[in-house]
């Protein structure tokens, strides 16, 4: 195929050079009925804004512009194929779960994964089995699953339908795809890889394996991410063991029949670049994070890590393009050093954490950025370092599984204040967003250490979300 | 011919030269630079379609520059100029046999260079001994420097373009560690008059009186500047601009078009409403 075409986007400009007379939705109707938001995005935005119709295909049931699009993505990713999605890489991961395991079947996962994952598990009925993915104390992370811990997982629950694995993580950390791939195959299990942070490892050189390479059967790309397409916008990347007409009807389950086509052009059109482009274009963020690294290091206090942290069992690989920095010898939380960044040198990271910043570099950086973010940290450090005493020490609490999400959070439940929770089981997820790795989930006990750590996040300023009560002075818990 | 210059000040209000005849125009890393001849205005620099300066008045600006800070504390010996690719600035530094160092941190090389071919009025002093050029980033440079100078003048473009980090608290933050206990920074600080200039001078303002203990802004008329009325900063870890001013400074005998004594005390005197826009900030 011609990577050098975008059937989507030709066929928007088509329509939009034929001046069709609409009758149709979205009402604005080109931006005329919304003078403010079309001089806000601009007219030629809100004139793409459009539904579904013959000549521009139908994302739920795509014959011919849409299903071109994604067979082109299909072979730039390397999958048998690729489904557009609009709805996140929320519902691609959805979908993934919900294709491989029905009610009452197990699945196979780290118990740090994306909120995505764990609801999946709700509105399927899947039953988690959580591998330890290991933490490492001096960062505070969790890290990938080893693959010992996985073959003991494996024997245990050969019943299980699939595994999913998180690579990389949101820190860059990568597990052994391969392998994993290798013995679960050997054992009739689907894998998954929620590869929202991993869209570089397609294009760029000296990556960490992709999904697909690695041969796994489904993998959930957000494009938006680092691949360039608008938020919101996201891949579904199938392998051939997979019945791809049954993960279209999966996806139809959740995602919306007013598919944006702002959102499908930027894939399509960020699909076309990357194919063109993207070797380069990785080539210079690799650069860029390892030039930042190098000088963050250098500063004293800051520890921006890298490949160094492999060690073969939980980390397999790391993902360079991540730059993710440690601040805790600086006496500062991570998200901490975030909101200072924010508010006192208009630098917006990723996210910060209890003792860690993410710096997400990508496509649009320049040099000057960089620049800006190095110095605005050596500034930080100098204003504000202290004493490291007293800080919570890791973001990831092995957790207690009593029931799954499923049976906890259909539950009969009460409120009660989360102090007095010690004890209970959850019904609710509790999470820092971002990253958005649930600290508890429907179905596992509320220990005393992870009050605190609810505590301490609150009060270093992270946002605490998943609650029905938002302030989280209250908790949802299990009766009995 | 009928050849006109023109520079948006606005969407709706600009600001024409007619030009005799365009001398070069190349496009760096960085940016485009254009340099031509006018006829009333002698020769003239742009960048990125921005007048940067002309023959006829760009003393003005080099010499509110370089004077006011220098005339506040003569013994200032080891400057650190950064932008400043068309030697303006160094021109009137090299006019004090007291300095003894002047680094120069210009990202763009090639400004440097067409400046020193076609630009002679202002790039003369550049091989001065005491001037060494460095070729990089102004944020970048000054980062890796502490306790190192008396003066740092900011000769920079807009804040938007190649010149945007040299707006930033952080730059600003930078520059503080990168000086002297006796140390001042002078800035370019936009003009308080059309709308987008006004604001970038109040959150210039903002930023640097959030490191510095002094902070203050003076002015000068420049005829080829966004409504002729142009503000500069003066910042430091204590001296005061006027208290300061050192009154042996005619004794030096330094020659000067636009700056002079009374002027400098005259110059931090801002008009009512530039004074809001910095209250408020």
């Amino acid at each position: 195929m011609d990577q050098n075409r975008a059937p989507l986007y030709e066929a928007l400009e088509k329509h939009r050079k034929d001046r069709i007379v609409h009758f149709d939705v979205p009402g604005h109707k080109g931006g005329r009925g919304n003078k403010e938001l079309s001089l806000f995005l601009g007219e030629k935005c809100l004139k793409a804004d459009v539904n579904s119709m013959k000549p521009l295909d139908n994302l739920n049931y795509p014959v011919s512009v849409i299903k071109e699009a994604q067979q082109l993505a299909a072979e730039a990713f390397g999958a048998h194929i690729c489904f557009f999605i609009v709805n996140g890489t929320t519902s691609a991961v959805q979908a993934m779960v919900m294709s491989a395991c029905k009610a009452g079947e197990k699945i196979l996962m780290p118990r740090n994964v994306h909120i995505s994952a764990l609801n999946a598990l709700i509105l399927s009925g899947a039953i988690p089995v959580y591998i330890d993915p290991g933490i490492n104390n001096r960062l505070g992370i969790a890290l990938g699953m080893s693959m010992a811990d996985i073959k003991k997982a494996i024997e245990e629950h050969s019943d299980a339908k699939a595994i999913l694995v998180n690579n990389p993580t949101y820190y860059g950390i990568c597990s052994n795809l391969k392998e994993i791939v290798e013995l679960a195959h050997s054992h009739n299990m689907l894998v998954l890889v929620d590869e929202a942070h991993g869209t570089h490892f397609y294009f760029g050189d000296n990556m960490p394996v992709s999904a697909m390479k690695a041969g796994a059967d489904m993998a959930a790309v957000s494009m938006h991410k680092t691949g360039g397409s608008l938020t919101q916008s996201s891949l579904l990347l199938c392998g051939k063991n997979v019945n791809h007409d049954y993960v279209r009807q999966i996806i139809g389950l959740t995602q919306t029949t007013s598919a944006s086509y702002l959102l499908l052009v930027s894939l399509d059109l960020a699909r076309k670049n990357l194919s063109l482009n993207g070797k380069e274009i990785f080539n210079k963020i690799s650069e860029l994070a390892e030039y930042a690294r190098k000088e963050i290091n250098n500063l004293g206090g800051y520890y921006a890590f890298s490949h160094e942290l492999v060690n073969n069992v939980n980390i397999y690989n790391f993902d360079t393009t991540k730059l993710s920095i440690n601040t805790r010898e600086i006496g500062l939380a991570g998200i901490e050093v975030y909101d200072i960044l924010r508010d006192d040198y208009d630098i917006q990271v990723e996210f910060g954490d209890l003792g860690n910043i993410l710096a997400v570099v990508s496509a649009g950086d320049r040099a000057m950025e960089i620049e800006r973010l190095i110095s605005a940290l050596y500034e930080i450090k100098r204003l504000y370092a202290k004493e490291p005493a007293n800080m919570f020490d890791h973001n990831y609490i092995q957790p207690e599984v009593v029931y799954t999400p499923r049976k906890a959070f259909y539950a009969n439940k009460k409120m009660m204040s989360l102090k007095d929770s010690k004890g209970k089981v959850s019904g609710e997820f509790v999470m820092a967003y971002p990253p958005g790795i649930p600290v508890l989930a429907p179905g596992e006990k509320i220990t005393a250490e992870i009050i605190d750590y609810i505590s301490y996040a609150k009060e270093k300023g992270s946002v605490m979300m998943g609650p029905q009560d938002m302030d989280l002075k209250n908790i949802l818990v299990l009766e009995g | 011919m009928d050849l006109w210059f023109t520079e948006y000040y606005t969407k709706n209000a600009r600001f024409s030269i007619k030009v005799d005849k365009h001398i070069v125009s190349v496009e760096s890393e960085y940016q485009r630079i254009d340099v031509f001849d006018s006829y009333l205005f002698g020769r003239v620099l742009v960048l990125d379609g921005y007048l940067m300066l002309t023959e006829k008045d760009e003393f003005i600006y080099h010499e509110m520059m370089t004077h006011i800070p220098m005339a506040v504390n003569p013994k200032i010996r080891d400057v650190l100029v950064i932008g400043a690719g068309d030697g303006g600035v160094v021109r009137e530094l090299t006019k004090y046999d007291s300095i003894e160092r002047i680094d120069m941190a210009e990202i763009d090389k090639m400004v440097v260079d067409i400046c020193k071919e076609y630009l002679p009025l202002t790039a003369c002093k550049l091989d001065d001994e005491r001037v060494k050029i460095y070729y990089e980033d102004g944020l970048k440079f000054v980062r890796s420097k502490e306790n190192a100078y008396d003066l740092i003048i900011v000769d920079s473009t807009d804040p938007f373009g190649p010149g945007e980090d040299l707006f930033t608290k952080e730059f600003y933050g930078n520059c503080y560690k990168a000086l002297k206990d006796s140390g001042i920074l002078v800035n370019q600080h936009e003009s308080p008059y059309y709308p987008n200039d006004a604001l970038a001078a109040k959150r210039t303002h903002q930023r640097i009186n959030s490191v510095f203990p002094v902070a203050k802004v003076y002015q000068a008329h420049i005829p080829t500047y966004p409504s002729g009325h142009w503000l500069f900063g003066f910042a430091s870890k204590g001296l005061d601009p006027i208290t300061d001013l050192d009154p042996d400074w005619n004794s030096l005998s330094i020659k000067t078009r636009y700056y002079n004594m009374d002027l400098h005390k005259g110059c931090f005197a801002l008009p009512n409403y530039v004074k809001e826009l910095f209250e408020n900030a």
